[in-house]
């Protein structure tokens, strides 16, 4: 019975609290639009480092007289490491086509190759270790083994790990900084509005504060009083909730189709459609709890007449 | 029934109350009157519990009211029915969801409150304002509502500080018949005022403070000062 009062009580002055409580709503949307973006942005950074991570791999070119036996057999040898995710072996004949079909509007390429005669390129194995760190355990392994030896002569052409090694490390250093600046800023970002939105839910209570004191009088309980006032918090929230998960369709529709070759093929809006029982879950939490919580706290100092 | 015992109320180096000893017995009807600072509104404020007093003692029946922990202060204030000078209606709950808020605070059921709203209105002759908000009332029905809201739990006492301030004349008396009435049904009733009018028109026990002291207690008095 008490609940249900609260309930109804607290629905009612959120209706008629009108100006204030449509102010609070827009308020309490930015600060949840604002957490939104941080679930997308986290979202782009993951992506976008995952998909840089998968293109490292190292190369081990063979040299040509390397017979395909002695090259499978370091193959296996790979695939028993722990670190190491996958091993792809290509011959030099795959290598040859792919080339051919890489370069196939590119006819002086094509000429040139022809007069060379034969096949010029190695075979080589892909190597995709577990974790970027990997490489490097992976590549001192590969330079003492004596598998890569075929009669006393290395059958390895080049390992083109430290070729890639710097853009890697460099490419790694970037998308860390871009992750770690722009989670700071989209956290301060956050911080701020959350305040903001305290401070607005705290005006709301301060215009009530007369009248909290006076249900002090009339002999309400603290609960009796609070409680209404978290039920209209808790609807500020859950509505400015239901407004971003609205406004994130077309938004993220839009901001998707203009960055969706930008990102490198992460789409904001498909990432939404998909994850948006995540998205949904985290918004209604933030802004239940926002509400219940910035109400408990605004309201305390007027309880104490 | 109220029991003050050598009570002093200091604010900072000011005493607004000093050595004040007085008793109030059930059902009778007192007024306590004074220049405005005299000290009325602190005695009221010391007797609901929302200030302490800073030396002696103020019983309510067997209740020494500064020993009240804050948690226990809704149950003690639940027998006390309020009535003030500036009204005090929740702005945004209507004259019926103002009174029905009492009864509400004090865990009674929704039957109870569907059949003792209605009569209540009907009591204080503003059934047909039911449904208007505080802003949509005159001075007179606001207060009319107030005192609806303070005799809903049928409290033992109510108290009425300056309960017709901001009201004409004919409100003054329409407030005051009905505060009389509730008395004669068996209610104690104890009213600040500094109008001379009403003190006379009562015509019952006044208890007269200046600067902070009681400096009269008549049993069937006058405004003297």
């Amino acid at each position: 019975m008490v609940f249900k009062r609260m309930l109804v009580s607290g629905g009612k002055s959120f209706l008629r609290g009108g100006a204030v409580s449509a102010a609070t709503v827009v308020i309490m949307t930015v600060t949840l639009a604002i957490i939104g973006s941080l679930i997308f942005l986290s979202a782009l950074l993951t992506f976008t480092l995952n998909t840089i991570k998968d293109k490292v791999d190292v190369s081990v070119y063979f040299v040509t007289s390397a017979s395909e036996s002695d090259i499978l057999a370091v193959k296996s040898q790979l695939e028993k490491l722990p670190q190491v995710a996958n091993v792809t072996y290509t011959s030099s004949d795959e290598a040859l086509t792919a080339f051919r079909a890489r370069h196939a509007t590119d006819q002086l390429t094509l000429q040139a190759l022809d007069e060379l005669g034969g096949n010029p390129l190695d075979a080589s194995l892909e190597v995709r270790a577990k974790d970027t760190s990997e490489y490097e355990s992976i590549v001192s392994f590969l330079e003492a083994s004596p598998a890569l030896s075929s009669g006393g002569t290395s059958i390895v052409d080049r390992i083109n790990y430290s070729q890639n090694k710097e853009v890697i490390d460099r490419l790694s250093l970037a998308i860390q900084a871009t992750r770690e600046v722009g989670f700071a800023v989209v956290i301060l970002f956050a911080i701020a509005s959350v305040l903001i939105a305290f401070a607005t839910i705290r005006l709301a209570i301060y215009v009530a504060k007369d009248e909290i004191a006076v249900m002090r009088l009339v002999g309400a309980s603290n609960m009796y009083i609070q409680g209404p006032f978290i039920v209209t918090g808790t609807i500020t929230g859950v509505l400015a909730a239901l407004v971003v998960l609205l406004l994130l369709w077309p938004a993220s529709w839009y901001v998707g189709t203009k960055t969706i070759s930008w990102f490198g093929g992460f789409s904001v809006a498909t990432y939404y459609a998909d994850h948006f029982l995540l998205v949904f879950g985290i918004i209604l939490v933030s802004g239940i709890v926002l509400g219940a919580a910035a109400s408990i706290l605004a309201i305390r100092r007027y309880l104490q007449v | 029934m109220i029991y003050f015992d050598k009570v002093t109320k200091r604010y900072g180096d000011i005493a607004a109350l000093e050595d004040i000893t007085l008793s109030i017995a059930p059902k009778e009807f007192v007024s306590i009157v004074g220049h405005s600072g005299a000290g009325k509104t602190t005695l009221l404020k010391l007797l609901l519990a929302e200030e302490r007093p800073s030396d002696g003692n103020v019983f309510f029946e067997s209740i020494d009211v500064n020993d009240l922990p804050s948690s226990a202060l809704h149950h003690y204030r639940r027998k006390i029915g309020m009535v003030f000078q500036d009204f005090r209606l929740i702005p945004n709950k209507t004259a019926y969801e103002n009174i029905a808020f009492a009864m509400e605070a004090g865990g009674r059921t929704d039957e109870e409150i569907a059949s003792d709203v209605p009569y209540i209105l009907e009591l204080v002759n503003l059934a047909d304002k039911a449904k208007h908000f505080p802003d949509q009332l005159s001075g007179g029905e606001k207060q009319r509502i107030a005192i609806g809201r303070a005799i809903i739990n049928q409290p033992e006492l109510i108290i009425a500080d300056e309960p017709t301030g901001n009201l004409d004349p004919i409100n003054t008396y329409e407030i005051v018949e009905i505060l009389k009435k509730i008395n004669e049904l068996g209610t104690t009733i104890v009213i600040t005022t500094h109008n001379k009018g009403i003190v006379d028109a009562i015509g019952k026990r006044v208890i007269t403070i200046d600067r902070g002291r009681l400096v009269r207690d008549d049993a069937e008095g006058r405004y003297v000062l």
